[in-house]
């Protein structure tokens, strides 16, 4: 689905991003993992062509994302709160991305629905605009409108972080409801090491840009993860 | 501590990632500092001989005491708009061991510190020191400046309280506007003379300095009131929070009708309305209509047809150079969404476009009542407002492109350049000379009517063109994407 080859970006003299090549099929549910510059929003914002690689290309499906736009009505994503239009209230902005991936307003509140429970009554129905909303209730916006439209790929930055902890577990379940029966290739990254043992089917740890581990879940990565990230090699 | 805040403030302003920007606006800033300095400086020096000389049998002091009044009003509300209290970004403050009390007395004597306070001394210094040589009671004199100096920091300190009240509500310059012009009013219809309520005060203050006490005493009042406002309001959940305020939303389904970019139109009207600095872009419209108003009843420009094209590019299309300038600027705080949405780029442009373009028609058809001053003008305003579509809406989206500042929509708008790089200030000049000087050319060589002519047919061309500039206006925008999301991206 994702294929990535000789990329690369530097910022001056310094290289942020270098992965030689990186394969993600269909349907996998893919974590990234790594400290802080390690290079994954880099890498997300180089996969939605918001950044030019300096070297290489992702392709998306088919379609080189740099050179043509085709990819963007199969992906969807959500990176921060510059995602989000502040004016606009929840259910004004879902119509508007509903609106824009070619979704009516029935079919908008039909998805929305499914999410009551995730918004805990915060949410819809508030009379309030997405700017006075608390973080972890504009991330929620941010994360179900990424979900709007049936998209194929999707990509979340950082979702479980300002969450509390029953939305990070209804999270986590939507995560892998999506991967596991609809087939949608979803790419979160994280710091919490346990979230993404528990979503994702493959984690991916970067350092300094490169790609260090690519491992396939089992009971064991998370021991491996904690060893890791903690400096000590187990043998 | 003040010694640390001093330095935190000398840090916020070399670092900043707009010093540039900043610095050039300071420097700016200082030669207006000068420039008033030095008109204040000579008005103090020239004041006391001028009077003497233009009114022989009158005492110069008295006659400065007697327009005294006109000074404070007129301070009050140019502070109003120009002076801001200079809260430090305190929030971070808040958390660390420093007592509230002195961080709003910090700020508060800082405020003092304005350039706005020292401006009168320089009228007032040499004003005095004339009076002095000219055989003045020294201790008289040196109270009244003294009284002059404390009414200075009152109206400082009287100034933010208004602002504290005033910023509460939507149109926040109301309540300064109709309280100075209501004062203005009772006093020129001699209702209440405070013109002379207040050359009375200073009078009797020179006549026995002891009564100085009283403007110490209302100033020390006015600095407490200010304190406590203050006070209150250094916790996140009051001043320091923006209100939240229930919202109406509105059906915007009228705009289905537009197609395929029904949704950005949609998007546009709410950003324009649900905004303030947008929203009182809408009220510059006001503005603009009544402009011509300013021209058209007086005989000189009756005379002069070549000028009707500028007001009627100006009127009919203010709402084009106010919105467009900052086209894609406005949607600066979410591009990232844009860029990676399923969208069109063309569509997004033909929505501004569509909308700068119905802009025009309705401020045409508001500006018809122009016509009472001759139908000349009407037909001027008809062909400048077909440029308008035509040619200025094209301009201005390309001039978009070029757009590298982000604009932080919750700032007010007014004296707000957030968002104004150099090539927005350019790209007002041919939008507004530009026509002015093709219709004044060919009105010169010509005629009226052929000059009419000429603008109609550019705008008519720019109309029948518009696809295909659409598309290189786009291409345009595609190309300086990177470029966009980066700047847009960065915090100023």
């Amino acid at each position: 689905m994702i294929v990535t080859s000789n990329l690369s970006k530097k910022y001056s003299s310094n290289l942020v991003l270098n992965i030689a090549s990186l394969e993600i099929p269909k349907g996998q549910s893919f974590g990234l993992v790594g400290n802080n510059g390690a290079g994954k929003t880099t890498y997300f914002s180089l996969l939605l062509d918001l950044i030019l690689p300096t070297t290489g290309c992702i392709v998306n499906n088919g379609i080189q994302v740099n050179e043509s736009e085709d990819w963007k009505p199969f992906t969807s994503s959500f990176i921060d709160e510059s995602f989000l239009i502040g004016y606009l209230t929840p259910e004004e902005y879902f119509y508007f991305i509903g609106e824009l991936r070619n979704q009516n307003r029935a079919d908008v509140d039909k998805l929305v629905a499914q999410f009551e429970d995730f918004f805990h009554g915060e949410i819809l129905n508030q009379k309030k605009y997405l700017r006075d909303l608390s973080k972890g209730n504009q991330k929620k916006v941010g994360i179900v409108a990424a979900l709007i439209g049936n998209p194929e790929v999707i990509i979340l930055d950082e979702p479980f972080a300002n969450l509390d902890p029953t939305t990070q577990i209804r999270l986590k379940g939507i995560i892998k409801d999506l991967a596991e029966k609809q087939g949608v290739t979803v790419l979160v990254s994280s710091h919490d090491l346990m979230h993404v043992t528990d979503v994702c089917e493959r984690i991916v740890v970067l350092e300094k840009g490169e790609i260090v581990k690519d491992l396939a879940t089992n009971a064991a990565t998370l021991k491996e993860l904690e060893a890791h990230f903690s400096g000590v090699e187990i043998v | 501590m003040i010694k640390n805040f001093l330095s935190l403030e000398w840090k916020s302003f070399f670092r900043s990632a707009s010093f540039g920007k900043g610095l050039a606006i300071k420097i700016l800033m200082g030669f207006l500092s000068l420039y008033f300095i030095a008109i204040f400086l000579g008005m103090g020096v020239v004041l006391y001989p001028g009077l003497k000389k233009t009114f022989p049998d009158k005492d110069p002091l008295t006659i400065v005491n007697s327009v005294l009044f006109y000074w404070v009003i007129g301070d009050l509300v140019f502070r109003f708009f120009f002076q801001k209290l200079p809260m430090m970004v305190v929030k971070p403050l808040l958390v660390v061991p420093v007592k509230r009390s002195k961080i709003v007395n910090y700020v508060l004597g800082k405020s003092v510190t304005s350039f706005f306070n020292f401006l009168p001394l320089f009228a007032v210094i040499p004003f005095g020191i004339t009076l002095m040589v000219e055989g003045y009671p020294i201790l008289s004199v040196i109270s009244w400046m003294l009284t002059l100096m404390l009414a200075t920091l009152i109206i400082n300190f009287l100034n933010f309280i208004i602002e504290s009240f005033s910023t509460e509500i939507e149109l926040s310059f109301l309540p300064i506007i109709s309280i100075a012009g209501g004062l203005f009013v009772l006093n020129y219809f001699d209702v209440i003379s405070f013109t002379q309520i207040f050359a009375n005060g200073f009078n009797a203050i020179y006549n026995t300095p002891v009564l100085i006490v009283i403007p110490v005493l209302i100033l020390i009042g006015l600095y407490i009131i200010n304190f406590k406002l203050l006070r209150k309001k250094l916790f996140l959940d009051s001043g320091l929070k923006e209100k939240v305020k229930e919202i109406q939303a509105s059906n915007l389904d009228w705009t289905k009708n537009f197609g395929d970019i029904a949704p950005f139109m949609q998007l546009d009207l709410k950003l324009i309305w649900r905004n303030k600095r947008t929203k009182s872009s809408v009220w510059m419209v006001l503005i603009g209509l009544l402009y011509g108003l300013f021209f058209y009843p007086q005989p000189t420009y009756q005379g002069m047809p070549w000028f009707f094209a500028f007001i009627g590019i100006f009127s009919t299309g203010i709402f084009l150079i106010n919105f467009g300038q900052f086209i894609p600027a406005w949607d600066s705080g979410y591009y990232k969404l844009l860029m990676s949405q399923n969208i069109k780029y063309e569509q997004y442009l033909q929505s501004k476009f569509t909308l700068m373009a119905l802009s025009v028609v309705i401020l045409f058809v508001l500006g018809i009542p122009y016509v009472f001053f001759g139908w000349e003008i009407l037909l001027a305003h008809f062909v400048a407002a077909i440029y308008n579509v035509g040619v200025n809406t094209h301009v201005i989206l390309y001039g978009g492109s070029f757009n590298r500042k982000k604009i932080d929509l919750s700032q007010k708008a007014a004296f707000n350049y957030q968002g104004t790089g150099a090539v927005q200030w350019l790209i007002g000049i041919p939008l507004l000379i530009i026509p002015m000087g093709i219709f004044a050319l060919f009105y010169f060589l010509i005629g009226f009517e052929i000059a009419c002519l000429v603008l109609g047919i550019l705008g008519v061309l720019g109309i029948v063109l518009h696809q295909k500039l659409m598309k290189g206006i786009t291409a345009k925008y595609l190309q300086s994407k990177y470029k966009m999301i980066d700047a847009f991206n960065q915090n100023n």
